[in-house]
């Protein structure tokens, strides 16, 4: 195992330094960590991850299922294969037995971006058949990106002696030289394309420094270049350090000119072998032997003639040595079995086409008995398959495993330490399809998806069960092809900019009024104003309190807001809410449920009637979207033929109410020209006018059941008016509010929350809430629904309210309501609703919630137990009541 | 990913969309007359096929308009319109 004097496409004049396992070393320029590895003679320094095997570089390529690092430096990674990982100066890795470790806290996921391509041919592979492909797509004047997961392009261009009459590297460089030349022609290496979807919609990560990439690539046409990947034979030992694919060793001395081993034994079942063992010869290496499973081949004749020793018709059975291998046993028909002293055996069981990414969206498989392996059938006919991945492989000579006595070192899937003897007691359990093997055993589970093993396994599975080369395939394999680190799924879209955050106008005066948010959809909201290191809770019963007795004010600019405009909203709005929105007088508001066509609630909130054909609607603040698109649906399937255009303008309007005793009084000394006494500005009536003296709509609505004015203003004066308001309300005692009064002052009131009190299963009827239900106005979305046989039942659950017996204890929102009998019996027992709300207040001195009971509005008076802990814990007891709890006569809201 | 054709935009990334499943259901015109066998057969059933399927498409982050296409629900392409 050394590095060659001359050769290779590595650059002996750029040392690079990097330390492995803590230990320091040089590498070259063009170097991968695996081919650096073998230059200093650490080929074998890997172990298995369950039986802890020793274990080496086996492979040149992203198939490698032994030799696993985790880097620490120059950027972390946690678990890749070392021949995939480009060496540069500074590069810190330590070997890892098959399962990678996630860095500790602390230590922050890299920066990563992701980009976008449109192009109308995207190859993926850089060998010589995807070169070609690139070409020829780039000739007819395409867009072309060409992505290759390795460091390079050529891929396997070795096993060509010339390329239209070129050296085979020489055609290489001039091809990629044109291609680089070319306008709208990327080439990206260290980019693994992860996965093809439909209509050409491809996922490449490129591994580029300092920031990943992830690339989103849409391509006209995709041309899978992926290769083959040469597949291991099972033998007793054939996971021992100095076993490696002949298609590896060929990598190493061509690219990286590393000698792997000085004396080796070839065991090949096609021409393959025959490349390697010239190859080695050439570079100084002796050749022990060629061990030809077949018995007929013409590679033979001239190999003899160069002086080789093939030994036909015969097996490498087994390996010697204590951790590396010392020497190979050979067994044939005509041989004795006899020992040949090597310290590199170089193996070629055939050739895998690389179809994973071909199966995944949709193509199939056929066996190619010739060549024994399974070569791509079918697929999307934007998807082309070409060069080796398309079956352009050697004819081979089918060999899964060398039979014997003892299987228990005949390696299947060498990074789940699977063997045949493995393979076989699956089968023994009962065991027939290999899918069925796979989840016994775990083969073609770890890191690789068995891109080494996962042929080989089905056709040991076939050859145990009797049954023909072919016969069962390989398992499928999903995307993404290699694994990828989450933080590079998720690119920039963390922390900050995971999800939009939307502000309100006036969002900076309750930062600087010490505000506590909440998240309500993307909004931020306050959720309360602590003063004076109060807690929520005595934030909460102080804001309550104030609005009950003086005077509050909210920040509702987030409510959602429609304009419905058009010659026919009166009757639009009809068939979308419940009630009848077109009898609603100009200048006055009412309040609509609007139902899904299952009859169930879906969102609420009022309507202004601002002309004859005018209307604005409001929307729970999470609902706005959700309200709109429901517009637009029916308006443009089911009633093209109505004049109305529904716009959002949620984001022009900010909004404040001012609520409490004392909102008249407040509103007066802001300054207001809307006489906003009770006889000239009466409840659900809305009036355009001046406040603070901008322009302004104040509507007399209430969530509180307190006097209370909306007060909407175009979103730039929203912060102007909030401070307006709230200066002309201190001599009021005017106190800001969030949503946690909020909340409270309405749950009092019995004012259900869409989402909270209701969950997509709830009619009107449930809610006690037929009021606003208009059966006789004409056809509604969801009228035909509420007469449903199940809407109808007499054990529907109902909105009610629940009074502790306990007026300190707290019921949990969501906890389950059960009778006396099972308040403390194991479940399962009957369960009768839930609890959807839950408060102190103060104003009823003491807690109280809103739930859904079956049969609720029947149990009123009497007491349903809460049950939050397990079996035998403590429930509480609750008394049954309607859900308006606060003045309920309605006496408060007109001041 | 889709390739979603929406006539107004053109050719757009699935997720600019949001799924308006099956096609050509249309609100009854009269739902009373409907019993309740009929009309949960309006509400709840939908066709399932395997192969070209019309369904509904909305252009939600994009025109907002609502449009039918065919799909082959085995390939995942988009036939019509």
């Amino acid at each position: 195992m050394r590095r060659l004097p001359a050769g290779g496409r590595v650059d002996r004049g750029v040392p690079l330094r990097f330390t492995f396992a803590g230990r320091d070393y040089q590498g070259l320029e063009g170097d991968t960590l695996a081919s650096a590895l073998l230059g200093n003679g650490l080929g074998g320094t890997f172990r298995s991850p369950v039986l802890r095997r020793p274990r080496g570089v086996m492979t040149a390529g992203p198939e490698e299922p032994c030799a696993f690092v985790e880097v620490s430096a120059p950027r972390f990674d946690l678990i890749a294969p070392a021949t995939m990982v480009p060496l540069v100066d500074g590069l810190a890795a330590a070997p890892v037995a098959g399962v990678g470790r996630l860095p500790g806290p602390g230590v922050d996921a890299p920066p990563s971006e992701h980009r976008y391509a449109h192009v109308e041919t995207l190859v993926v592979g850089g060998g010589v058949a995807g070169l070609r492909a690139a070409l020829q797509a780039a000739g007819r004047g395409d867009r072309v990106m060409l992505v290759d997961e390795r460091s390079w392009l050529g891929g396997m261009a070795r096993s060509f002696e010339t390329i239209d009459g070129l050296p085979a590297w020489a055609w290489v460089d001039s091809t990629a030289a044109k291609l680089r030349g070319a306008p709208d022609v990327t080439l990206l290496t260290d980019a693994t394309a992860l996965g093809v979807y439909d209509a050409g919609s491809v996922v490449v990560h490129e591994r580029s420094r300092p920031v990943e990439r992830l690339w989103h690539v849409r391509a006209r046409r995709v041309v899978l270049a992926t290769g083959a990947h040469e597949r291991p034979i099972a033998f007793a030992g054939n996971d021992r350090p100095g076993v490696l694919l002949s298609s590896a060793i060929l990598t190493h001395l061509d690219r990286f000119a590393v000698l792997p081993g000085e004396r080796a034994v070839v065991f090949t079942t096609n021409d393959a072998g025959y490349l390697a063992a010239r190859a080695l010869r050439e570079a100084g290496a002796g050749v022990v032997a060629i061990v030809d499973v077949r018995p007929q081949a013409e590679a033979r004749e001239s190999a003899l003639a160069d002086g080789f020793v093939v030994m036909a018709g015969a097996v490498v059975a087994a390996t010697e040595g204590t951790g590396y291998v010392t020497a190979a046993i050979v067994t044939g028909a005509g041989w004795e079995r006899t020992r040949l002293e090597a310290d590199l055996v170089a193996v070629s069981g055939g050739w895998n086409p690389v179809t994973q990414l071909h199966r995944a969206i949709g193509g199939g498989l056929r066996y190619a008995t010739e060549r024994s392996c399974f070569v791509p059938d079918g697929g999307p006919e934007w998807l082309s398959v070409v060069g080796a991945a398309a079956g352009e492989v050697p004819a081979t000579e089918p060999c899964w495993y060398v039979p014997a006595e003892d299987l228990s070192e005949h390696f299947v899937d060498l990074q789940r330490d699977q063997t045949v003897a493995d393979v076989a007691a699956a089968l023994g359990t009962g065991l027939r399809s290999v899918e069925h093997v796979k989840r016994l055993t775990y083969i073609g589970t770890a890191v690789d998806q068995g891109r080494a093993s996962g042929a080989l396994a089905a056709e040991v599975v076939n050859q145990l069960l009797g049954a023909g080369p072919g016969a069962q395939g390989p398992t499928n394999t999903r995307p993404p092809w290699s694994p990828v680190a989450y933080h590079v799924l998720a690119g920039p879209f963390r922390g900050a900019l995971f999800d939009p955050v939307r502000r309100t106008p006036i969002h900076a005066a309750h930062v600087e009024r010490g505000a506590i948010f909440e998240d309500v959809g993307q909004w931020l909201r306050p959720w309360y104003f602590p003063r004076d290191g109060e807690s929520m809770e005595e934030a909460v019963l102080r804001e309550c309190a104030a609005v009950r007795t003086g005077v509050g004010m909210i920040d509702a600019s987030t409510l959602g807001k429609i304009e419905v405009v058009g010659a026919d909203a009166p009757v639009f709005l009809d068939r979308m809410y419940a009630n009848a929105m077109s009898r609603l007088e100009v200048g006055r508001i009412r309040y609509g449920l609007m139902l899904g066509v299952d009859g169930m609630v879906f969102d609420d909130g009022v309507a202004m009637r601002l002309a004859a054909d005018r209307y604005v609607v409001t929307t729970t603040t999470g609902g706005a979207a959700r309200v709109l698109a429901r517009f637009e649906e029916w308006l443009q399937t089911e009633w093209p033929d109505l004049r109305v255009h529904c716009t959002s303008v949620t984001e022009q309007w900010a909004a404040i109410a001012v609520a409490g005793p004392s909102a008249r009084e407040v509103l007066r000394a802001a300054g207001t020209d809307v006489d906003v006494s009770a006889a000239a500005f009466p409840f659900m009536t809305w009036r355009d006018g001046e406040v603070a003296g901008v322009p302004a709509r104040l509507a007399r609505v209430s969530f509180s059941g307190e006097l209370a004015f909306e007060v909407h203003i175009a979103g730039w004066h929203g912060r102007h008016v909030w401070e307006a308001l709230l200066e002309a309300g201190q001599p009021f005692g005017i106190t800001p509010y969030g949503t946690g009064t909020m909340d409270v002052l309405r749950a009092e009131k019995g004012f259900i929350i869409v989402g909270q009190d209701t969950d997509g299963t709830v009619t009107p009827e449930d809610l006690g809430m037929s009021w606003a239900v208009n059966l006789r106005k004409g056809d509604f979305v969801g009228r035909r629904s509420l007469r449903r046989a199940d809407l109808v039942r007499p054990d529907r659950r109902h909105l009610v309210g629940l009074l502790p017996v306990d007026r300190a204890a707290l019921l949990q929102e969501g906890a389950q309501l059960v009778d006396a009998e099972n308040a403390r019996a194991a479940p399962p027992v009957p369960m009768l609703g839930h609890v959807t709300s839950s408060y102190r207040s103060a104003a009823l001195g003491g807690t109280f919630a809103l739930a859904l009971l079956e049969r609720g509005r029947e149990r009123v008076g009497s007491v349903v137990y809460a049950r939050t802990g397990g079996t035998g814990a403590e429930a509480i007891a609750a008394t049954v009541t309607a859900p308006v709890l606060y003045d309920p006569e309605g006496a408060r809201r007109d001041g | 990913m889709l390739l979603v054709p929406c006539p107004w935009c053109g050719p757009r990334d699935e997720v600019e969309f949001s799924y308006g499943g099956q096609a050509g259901i249309a609100y009854p015109a009269d739902s009373d007359a409907l019993d309740d066998t009929a009309w949960a057969d309006y509400l709840f059933m939908r066709d399932n096929p395997k192969g070209p399927f019309a369904e509904r498409w909305n252009h939600l982050y994009g025109c907002r308009r609502w449009f039918d296409v065919v799909r082959d629900t085995a390939t995942n392409q988009i036939m019509e319109p």
